[in-house]
């Protein structure tokens, strides 16, 4: 990676690839009358110019086996309509990417444009709807909880809060894009896509599916993959096309997904509104919220897990560490002309964190209870655990309140007030934000949202070598996570060998065994703990052998430091890799050990297990300017036995730049006619080291009796508490104007007219004195 | 994101340049730093016939002060500007070194020049503002030798400029030396092209301001001198209460348009704080006269 | 008729003929002529940084530059940051502070920082971050990358006080 040696997909070196670029629609919303390729053709250097129909109007559909959901095709290629700005029509293939592109500019689609849906609001009127199969546009509506009670217990409330809440629709925008490499190996009668993907095996289901090929004929290759966010844990239609394109023509075909391509045309996240009623008694504790959910996902249901994923983990895990009395939650996911959405970093508890703490902050200003005391009053506390809330769910051992606690306290202690309160400059505020999130998701979880692929499992091999190495495998899928060192770090624990000697080994469906990838907060966790059970496994193999040539029972063996040694007998020992050279190549010397080699397998399927955690931010707020600036964050997280701290805070602060990100920065914005406003890294604003602030991390290490190592997962929580901290705390430096802002990003002219619409006399005598 | 094809061309003195402009007539497009022209190749914004690169061209780098004119040679970087420390500098155009800071990030200043820049044409770009705020005269160099533009006429429009087919920027004067000036930008992120900019300048002569200008970026096609805020502040006393009149006068003038970034209200207000702050900046930096009167 | 020019570059110390089409870029350049993949691209429009190279040493954007312009001069990239196996005091901070994830952003960040170190600077913190603020990570949050910088700029600082002793 320092060394630039790192292999990226585009980095795979293959000479003879050609190159994809893909027309794509210029209008959100439209009928295809003609596409025209002939000029493109003849264009020196172009090998193909391929349409759907080319390819057999292949496409993917993800099903949700529900009633109340509606399966709807994506097609790999748009062949009778347009659904948003940047759906791909055409592939253009030819030599470089630089023909490609140049042919594409010769490519001619007539489209009749119709009207586009962009909002809930735009349905109402629509004369046409994005999918014939959903008039109403509408593709899962599920009242997830309901409680015939709530209504009077919320009519009885001494103070009732109708809120509405809404978050920005965002892009993943690793650093890398999207992108693969596809070529048809002759030889094994089999298709190898190196692709930048976090789940390979799905990538290898979708693309045999959508080819009609065996799935045995399609390899699936994640090289170092550049970021994924979510972004990459769903299958992208441009992917399977070259894969298409590479079986049928039988060339090695490349694309590589630009800048514009990636903010324009991939999958997009989080464009939500939340709809609340909730009532509270004058204590400020919650007796009951109504959750009204409309999550917009765009043209298509992402494939495999489909537009299911954000309403439904919105209206199940709404409540978080609070005890909310009663609870209905109706959630729905409605089709529009924009991008389709896939699961993003957090998957909608970014959005009902920011729900909740909004709804506790607006209710501690009414009823005039400190923010962190309302928050006290409302969490579920240690002595409650295992807590099962009106959600369904049992919440396992938590450090919720200490949590909140420690936090505050560390808040205090860094002198934040003060820094809050000092002198008559600059609006500042502090947010503080509770809570937690359900990790590592397994196949019980999973089960319940009845998605035709139910992913949550994984199995891990491991296998010691001659020479004592080790290599594990994993059906995970890391990019950028430290797999490489805690994998290591598990398995050598257990093996007794330094964790130099092990390598982890995956991304490769014909290396390892059927797995789920990377995300959703799981691999140290689930690829983790398969690996642990599979290293527990080999270790008793070692022993077994360690005891026949020490002569000693396998009980009594003990493996450490490289060696193993007879408990309470203090020598030199056996070095490990001895009996690893012994098992292979003297095995007839062995009784005891009829296995032969060395190699088990693990496998973990956990229930799921909640991390929590408490934010704070300190932001400063310009009157003058509208701008926003985060000072200073302060996290405490408990994310059970931490393996390695510098991987767990890196994820931390990597997740918290995101969500300042969603917070204060990014946003993809449409025209009214639905074009794309922010197709560039100029618009689309990914904060830089001036907008990020240096994030302490402390931690709380409840070990969680249900996973192998103890730990829980924690990929997402930074991205999952900081736009609620953010929100918080510009708020609360807005205090004096009685102004309140329910939505992410908030934007500088966001701010001027809360400012406004505050004390307005006392506004301009303050901005006087910027 | 690749450009479409063009021919290259490098030119190794002005009056190449020149050649080759007439030669290959109007498609042709000059390639200094390449930091607007080329993202804009990339995204097939811009297809120009051919290039002609005026990096190897000599002589066109450097920082020359000339009596009360600062000359700025069009192929000198804006970082070279950033760090220049000189009494030619200093001395009445220490905004140029101040403000080149807001210049996009490090690679970009080391890269872009300033003759670029003003041939670009960009109406929140610090180089057209300074050459506003500076009543910068703009040196061209034609088929029929050189002329010399007025800022104040340079700047038609939006990406536009006075230069003729076949003419190239060789120069930029900067004029009216002052002590006090700045210049000040809001961008949300770091680096970005402002959602709105403002300038000042003037002295500051028996406690009355003299000499003043001002000029606005972000709110019109091209730089926008607000003539009624400057004889507001002009004979004035340097005060608090004379900035935040001159903010208001700026302010009011802000047409509205079409906003990508934010409302018009917004922009008259973000006017306003830059145009104010940007006299306060000024009035300190310039002057050794401490705190400025009038301040709550 | 494909407009092409015979250059020649020196990247990393060794010198490269190649026959290029004009419109190629420095960083296609460098990948697909040379096979010097570790400039990578992520946003071919000069805001990333992903690509960054030094040029003659001082910092551009590859996206930016095409091959055609480095023509007789002096290219650095990722690949000449290390001596044989040994990495670079800069390569090793990184490493050191977790500045990296997933490492596609990591040498348009090291080739950044090796500019801005070029020159001496103070070590200080405020200052690194406005650098480090030219390109984008996604992975870090940025702490570990200023953090990294920072300490080598104060290490080559040191190290050049008492090698002028």
């Amino acid at each position: 990676m320092l060394r630039g040696a790192a292999r990226f997909v585009d980095d795979v070196p293959h000479p003879h690839a050609c190159h994809v670029a893909f027309v794509r629609s210029p209008v959100a919303a439209g009928r295809i009358t003609e596409i025209g390729t002939a000029d493109a053709r003849s264009v020196p250097g172009v090998l193909a110019v391929i349409t759907s129909e080319d390819l057999g109007h292949p496409a993917l559909t993800a099903v949700l086996e529900r009633a109340e959901f509606v399966p709807t095709a994506m097609p790999l290629l748009a062949h009778d309509r347009v659904r948003y700005v940047g759906e791909p029509i055409v592939a253009v293939v030819a030599e470089t990417r630089y023909i490609a592109e140049d042919a594409a500019e010769h490519v001619w689609c007539e489209i009749a444009e119709t009207d586009p849906v962009l909002s809930l609001a735009d349905l109402a009127g629509a004369a046409t709807s994005v999918h014939a199969e959903a008039p109403d546009g509408v593709l899962v509506d599920l009242q997830m909880f309901t409680d015939e009670l709530l209504g009077d217990a919320l009519a009885g409330a001494p103070l009732v809060l109708e809120e509405t809440f809404r978050s920005g629709r965002v892009a993943a925008a690793p650093i890398e894009a999207r992108g693969c490499l596809a070529e048809w190996q002759a030889r094994d009668e089999q298709l190898v896509l190196q692709v930048s993907t976090q789940v390979p095996h799905q990538v290898r289901t979708g693309v045999a599916s959508a080819l009609g090929i065996a799935e045995r004929q399609v390899r699936v290759i994640a090289p170092d993959v550049g970021g994924g966010f979510g972004l990459k844990c769903v299958v992208g239609r441009e992917e399977v096309v070259a894969a298409a394109i590479a079986a049928m023509l039988r060339v090695p075909v490349r694309w590589s997904e630009d800048r514009q391509e990636n903010l324009t045309a991939a999958f997009h996240g989080h464009e939500q509104e939340y709809r609340i009623r909730a009532g509270f008694d004058s204590d400020g504790r919650f007796v009951g919220v109504d959750a009204d959910i409309v999550c917009n996902i765009g043209a298509y249901s992402a494939y495999p897990f489909s537009c299911g994923v954000e309403p439904l983990m919105a209206a199940t895990e709404l409540p978080g560490v609070y005890k909310v009395g009663r609870y209905a939650a109706r959630a729905r996911g409605f089709a529009t002309n924009k991008p389709p959405t896939a699961p993003y970093r957090g998957v909608s508890r970014p959005q009902v964190v920011l729900v909740m703490e909004r709804l506790l902050d607006k209710a501690a200003r009414r009823l005039g209870i400190g923010r962190v005391e309302i928050r006290r009053r409302n969490t579920i506390g240690r002595h409650e655990f295992p807590y099962t809330g009106p959600n369904g769910i049992t919440y396992e051992l938590g450090s919720y309140v200490e949590a909140l606690d420690r936090c505050a306290a560390e808040v205090r202690h860094a002198g934040w007030w003060e820094r809050r309160d000092a002198g008559d400059g600059p609006l500042r505020g502090i947010g503080i934000v509770n809570f937690s999130e359900r990790t590592a998701y397994g196949t019980a979880t999973m089960g319940l949202r009845r998605m035709q692929m139910t992913p949550g499992f994984d199995v891990s091999h491991v296998r010691m070598d001659p020479s004592g190495d080790v290599v594990v495998t994993s059906g995970t899928c890391g990019h950028g996570q430290g797999h490489e060192t805690t994998f290591a770090q598990i398995v050598a624990d257990r093996l007794g060998v330094h964790p130099e000697r092990v390598k982890l080994r995956q991304g490769d469906t014909d290396l390892t065994s059927f797995g789920w990838g990377t995300w959703g907060s799981r691999s140290l966790v689930i690829g983790g703990g398969s690996a642990a059970v599979a290293s527990r496994r080999l270790a008793d193999q070692l022993k077994v052998v360690a005891a026949e040539l020490l002569e000693a029972g396998p009980g009594d063996i003990e493996l450490a430091d490289g060696h193993a040694r007879v408990r309470g007998v203090r020598d030199a020992g056996l070095p490990i890799d001895e009996i690893a050279a012994t098992v292979h190549f003297r095995s007839h010397t062995l009784t005891q050990h009829e296995d032969r080699l060395l190699e088990a397998r693990g496998v973990t399927d956990p229930p799921g297990m909640f991390s929590n955690a408490t934010h704070a931010a300190l932001v400063e707020v310009d009157r003058g300017t509208g701008g926003t600036r985060v000072l200073d964050y302060l996290v405490v997280e408990d994310c059970g036995v931490v393996v390695n701290p510098t991987v767990v805070d890196g994820q931390v602060r990597g997740g918290v730049a995101q969500g300042i990100a969603a917070a204060l920065y990014e946003e993809l914005i449409y025209s009214p006619e639905g074009q794309p406003l922010a197709g560039t890294f100029m618009d689309y604003l990914v904060p830089t080291a001036s907008e990020i602030p240096p994030v302490t991390v402390h931690h709380i290490e409840t070990p969680c009796d249900l996973t192998e190592t103890g730990a829980k997962g924690m990929g997402e929580g930074g991205t999952i508490g900081a736009p609620a901290a953010v929100l918080a705390a510009v708020n609360d430096a807005l205090r004096e104007y009685d102004a309140e802002i329910d939505h992410i990003p908030v934007r500088p002219a966001d701010v001027v007219r809360a400012l406004r619409r505050g004390d307005a006399a006392d506004a301009v005598r303050q901005e006087e004195t910027a | 994101m690749k450009p479409a094809p063009f021919e290259y061309h490098r030119a190794y003195t002005p009056q190449e340049v020149v050649e080759l402009l007439r030669e290959l007539g109007e498609d042709a497009k000059i390639l200094a730093g390449g930091q607007s022209l080329v993202p804009m190749m990339n995204f097939r914004l811009a297809h120009p016939a051919a290039l002609i690169d005026i990096n190897p061209v000599s002589g066109l780098d450097y920082i020359r002060r000339e009596g009360d004119e600062l000359r700025v040679g069009a192929l000198t970087r804006h970082r070279s500007v950033e760090i220049s420390r000189g009494a030619e500098v200093r001395d009445g155009f220490a905004v140029l070194p101040r403000a080149a800071r807001w210049i996009g990030h490090y690679p970009i200043r080391s890269r872009g020049t300033v003759g670029g820049s003003i041939a670009h044409s960009d109406p929140t770009a610090e180089w057209c503002l300074l050459a506003r705020l500076h009543d910068a005269e703009i040196v061209v160099l034609g088929e029929h030798g050189t002329r010399t533009v007025p800022s104040e006429e340079w700047f038609t429009g939006f990406l536009t400029t006075a230069a003729l087919p076949g003419e190239m920027v060789i120069e930029t004067r900067f004029r009216r030396p002052r002590r006090c000036a700045a210049l000040l930008e809001y961008a949300r992120r770091r680096g970005d092209f402002a959602i709105a900019a403002a300038g000042v300048a003037f002295d500051v002569v028996d406690d009355r301001c003299q000499d003043v200008t001002i000029v606005l970026g972000g709110v019109a096609g091209r730089p926008l001198r607000v003539p009624e805020a400057e004889a507001h502040v002009q004979g004035a006393e340097p005060a608090e209460s004379t900035w935040a009149e001159a903010a208001r006068i700026a302010a009011a003038s802000v047409e509205p348009g079409a906003e990508a970034d934010g409302d018009h209200d917004y922009r008259r207000h973000l006017v306003g704080t830059l145009t104010r702050r940007a006299f306060r900046e000024a009035y300190e930096t310039g002057t050794d006269a401490g705190p400025v009167r009038g301040v709550a | 008729m494909k407009d092409q020019h015979l250059v020649t570059l020196n990247v990393n110390g060794s010198e490269h003929e190649l026959v290029l089409e004009s419109r190629r870029t420095l960083a296609d350049t460098l990948r697909q002529d040379l096979g010097l993949t570790g400039t990578h691209l992520g946003c071919e429009h000069g805001i990333c940084g992903a690509c960054t190279v030094l040029l003659d040493g001082e910092p551009v954007r590859a996206c930016l530059v095409f091959g055609v312009q480095a023509d007789g001069h002096e290219v650095r990239t990722v690949e000449g940051l290390a001596r044989g196996d040994e990495l670079n005091d800069l390569q090793q901070a990184f490493s050191r502070h977790h500045g990296l994830q997933c490492g596609f952003c990591t040498p348009g960040f090291l080739m950044l920082a090796e500019a801005y170190l070029s020159t001496g600077p103070e070590a200080d913190p405020d200052e690194v971050r406005e650098v480090v603020s030219a390109n984008l990570c996604r992975c870090t949050g940025y702490q570990g990358i200023v953090e990294a910088v920072t300490e080598v700029a104060a290490e080559r600082r040191g190290e050049a006080k008492t090698a002028h002793d």
